[in-house]
């Protein structure tokens, strides 16, 4: 092994190591740090820089500031929106506990927007409704359109008041753990100076956010690599439901970035390369503003099918030229800027070149609704991971089912946030000692580790022309074509085969760079083994499925099938599948049994 | 202070629109700046996400010149 020992590792000793500082991990962080528990906080960019920081829309909470509503109707909207998939326990206690955390936020300096009253304001989004379906609600809560900047900025003020350690810009490798299964922490790595550190820590709480790095066309930052699911993954915990991909039809083509319904809603309509407007045939009603997953069907099936625009074919476009400038300066300014600072073009002018993007990973390390860990054994299909908790993003509560609706996922992460701290202290209370962490647990951690110091040429093979970006790259398409909206038996299969060869090409990518202070490039290659992992996980759980559910679209069983899969899919490390039972069974009200899902 | 590989991890944001604008300017024409400039971006890079989406869209412009001008650098698109 090159380079590391893992004798001289320094160790840092906590009651909880929270890995990652967006809502979800700091909202868990306070709790435990305002009930004095010693929390370290790793996240490997700058907290406030968390993916967080970019959700405008808000977050629902049955206030009924502006329309009539109560928790339960926001309850059968999720559970109908994420299409029957739902755990209807951790629903219920969401939509319950909602009201509440908003009231928290605004406690700790969340500026909610206001009513000319005084109360706090509320917008209507998609799929809410009063009255278990009937008219629209205004559910969603806004700090102005910078609701994820506020909550976030808000939270790391009151993380520093309470004492909490943060370790900004470490990058964590893998968890550790004891020979009965007690997970103790992590290995991680101090980027500056690419030393590692071994935090070890009585609970430990994933809070990595999503994976929507695993597509070329995504609306998420970066950092977006799913590496908390990789690293349960390799701990030898599934992931739960990764087939269920949000994809939003309109983001900019080549880049990802989400263009607003409101874009259609002033008008705007999309038009294959024949020039034709395609939604009229799809959605003869609704058109160009049938629900999302209507329409990124719809556009790639008009990409497949070679009706396509430009030189590839590999694109649609938005049309709004017609609207006239008046118009579009007026009702769409933030749309104008973007599409002029991202394409160079405006969109006075011209069409927007548009493709489906992947928005939201409803999949994840499969929590119960006190945020544990939890896994199939001989007792059951969902027993505690003593000492590891997951929540936000890379979790899988589940209570987005098949399909997030819009403004609920703010709300899981300081729900389930808060519901993970409080469990976290009683699991203190009963756990004072701190055990002791397994030699071959961190053996692996540090062989994981090593990994990226080996040179390149091995025995014979040659110098390997693979990169990490070259691989990412192919990745991240075979992503987009092979598992993206459109989907079906032969094309999940061919993806599936593809991503197997990546898999084994990974093993040959070695780096140039192994130079110590701010190695990005090491970085990088951690987070790529990471998304190898994710993107086979998706792949073969979306091969698996078959019938349409939610996001899950496959064109070759396009319905869904409650007898057969109203199930969980549980992906292991190795390609084993599993299933498990979802939750219909509310805490305190009479669950809601899977019906057509028709807006 | 400028040392590359740090200023390319501090252009990894919480936002897609961030990242494409801040990490494709640091890799095609950060080097040209001068080194006022240069500094201009490292302190730009301080600001929260929130605000430095404003600036590159547009939307708002930083009362600091040098900051301005940096932002308006950015903004410019890239040749392709
Ligand atoms: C463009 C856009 C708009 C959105 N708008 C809304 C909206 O209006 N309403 C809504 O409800 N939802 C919205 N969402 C979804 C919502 O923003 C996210 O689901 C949510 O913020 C995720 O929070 P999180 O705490 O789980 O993770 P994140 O905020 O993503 O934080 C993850 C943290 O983990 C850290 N981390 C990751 N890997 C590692 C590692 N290996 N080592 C150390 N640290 C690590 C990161 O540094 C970061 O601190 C939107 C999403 C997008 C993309």
């Amino acid at each position: 092994m090159h380079g590391v020992n893992h004798m001289t590792i320094p160790i840092r000793k906590f009651d909880t190591l929270v890995i990652g500082a967006g809502g979800g991990g700091l909202r868990a962080a306070l709790q435990l740090a305002q009930a004095d528990a010693n929390v370290a906080v790793v996240s490997k960019v700058f907290p406030t820089r968390s993916h967080t920081v970019a959700a405008q829309g808000g977050m629902n909470a049955a206030l009924a500031n502006v329309l009539p509503d109560n928790w339960h109707w926001h309850m059968y909207d999720t559970v109908k929106g994420g299409d029957f998939l739902g755990d209807q326990d951790a629903i219920e206690y969401m939509c319950h506990a909602a009201p509440r955390l908003v009231v928290e936020l605004e406690h700790i300096g969340v500026p909610f927007s206001r009513l000319d009253n005084g109360k706090i304001y509320q917008r209507p989004f998609g799929g809410q409704s009063q009255n278990f379906g009937g008219a629209q609600a205004a559910r969603t809560c806004a700090a102005a359109d910078r609701t994820g900047h506020a909550i976030l900025h808000a939270l790391y003020q009151q993380n520093i008041r309470a004492k909490t350690h943060f370790f900004d810009e470490y990058f964590a490798i893998d968890l550790i753990k004891d020979d009965e299964g007690y997970i103790l922490g992590a290995l991680v790595l101090e980027i500056e100076t690419g030393e590692p550190l071994i935090i070890q820590a009585k609970t430990t709480l994933i809070a990595t956010g999503g994976a929507g790095q695993l597509f070329r066309t995504n609306t998420n930052a970066r950092i977006n690599t799913g590496d908390g699911m990789a690293m349960a993954l390799r701990a030898g915990i599934p992931v739960q439901d990764m087939e269920f991909f949000q994809f939003h039809p309109t983001g900019i083509a080549g880049k990802g970035m989400l263009i607003s319904e409101a874009v259609r809603g002033e008008g705007g309509y999309l038009v294959n390369g024949n020039g034709e407007r395609f939604m009229e045939r799809y959605a003869p009603n609704a058109k160009d503003l049938a629900s999302r997953d209507v329409v990124s069907r719809a556009v790639a099936t008009e990409i497949h099918e070679g009706r396509g625009c430009g030189v590839n074919k590999d694109h649609i476009l938005l049309k709004v030229d017609h609207l006239g400038s008046e118009v579009i300066r007026k009702r769409l300014p933030g749309i104008r800027d973007m599409v002029m600072t991202f394409l160079n073009i405006d969109p006075i002018d011209a069409p927007i070149p548009i493709f489906p993007t992947a928005h939201y990973t409803m999949g994840g390390i499969p929590t119960n609704r006190f945020g544990q860990v939890v896994v199939p054994q001989q007792q059951g299909a969902e027993e505690p991971v003593p000492g590891l908790y997951a929540v936000g993003e890379c979790a899988c509560v589940s209570v987005h089912g098949a399909n997030r609706l819009g403004g609920n996922s703010l709300l899981d992460i300081v729900v389930f946030g808060r519901a993970a701290g409080n469990h976290i202290i009683e699991y203190l209370k009963e756990n004072r000692y701190s055990r002791v962490a397994s030699q071959c647990s961190i053996d692996a951690a540090v062989a994981h580790l090593a990994r990226w110091d080996q040179r390149g040429s091995p025995m014979g093979s040659g110098a390997s022309s693979e990169t990490v970006d070259g691989l990412r790259n192919e990745l991240k398409a075979i992503m987009d074509h092979y598992c993206g909206v459109f989907r079906t038996e032969d094309v999940l299969r061919a993806g599936l085969d593809k991503m197997l060869k990546i898999e084994q090409r990974l093993q040959n990518v070695y780096l140039r760079d192994h130079s110590k202070v701010f190695n990005t490039a090491r970085i990088e290659a951690f987070e790529l083994e990471n998304l190898v992992e994710l993107a086979l996980a998706t792949v073969a759980s979306a091969l698996a499925r078959r019938e349409s559910r939610g996001a899950h679209m496959r064109m070759d069983h396009p319905q869904r099938d409650d007898v057969k899969w109203l199930k969980h899919s549980l992906f292991f490390k190795g390609g084993m599948l599993d299933y498990k039972p979802v939750r219909m069974k509310p805490l305190t009200v009479e669950g809601f049994s899977p019906k057509p899902r028709v807006y | 202070m400028l040392d590359r590989p740090r200023l390319y991890w501090q252009c990894r944001r919480g936002m897609l629109e961030l990242d494409i604008l801040l990490q494709g300017f640091l890799d095609t024409k950060f080097d040209a700046l001068a080194v006022a400039e240069q500094h201009a971006f490292v302190e730009l890079l301080d600001y929260p996400d929130a605000i430095l989406l404003e600036y590159m869209l547009g939307r708002m412009i930083p009362t600091d010149p040098r900051i301005a001008n940096v932002v308006t650098q950015i903004r410019t698109p890239v040749e392709s």
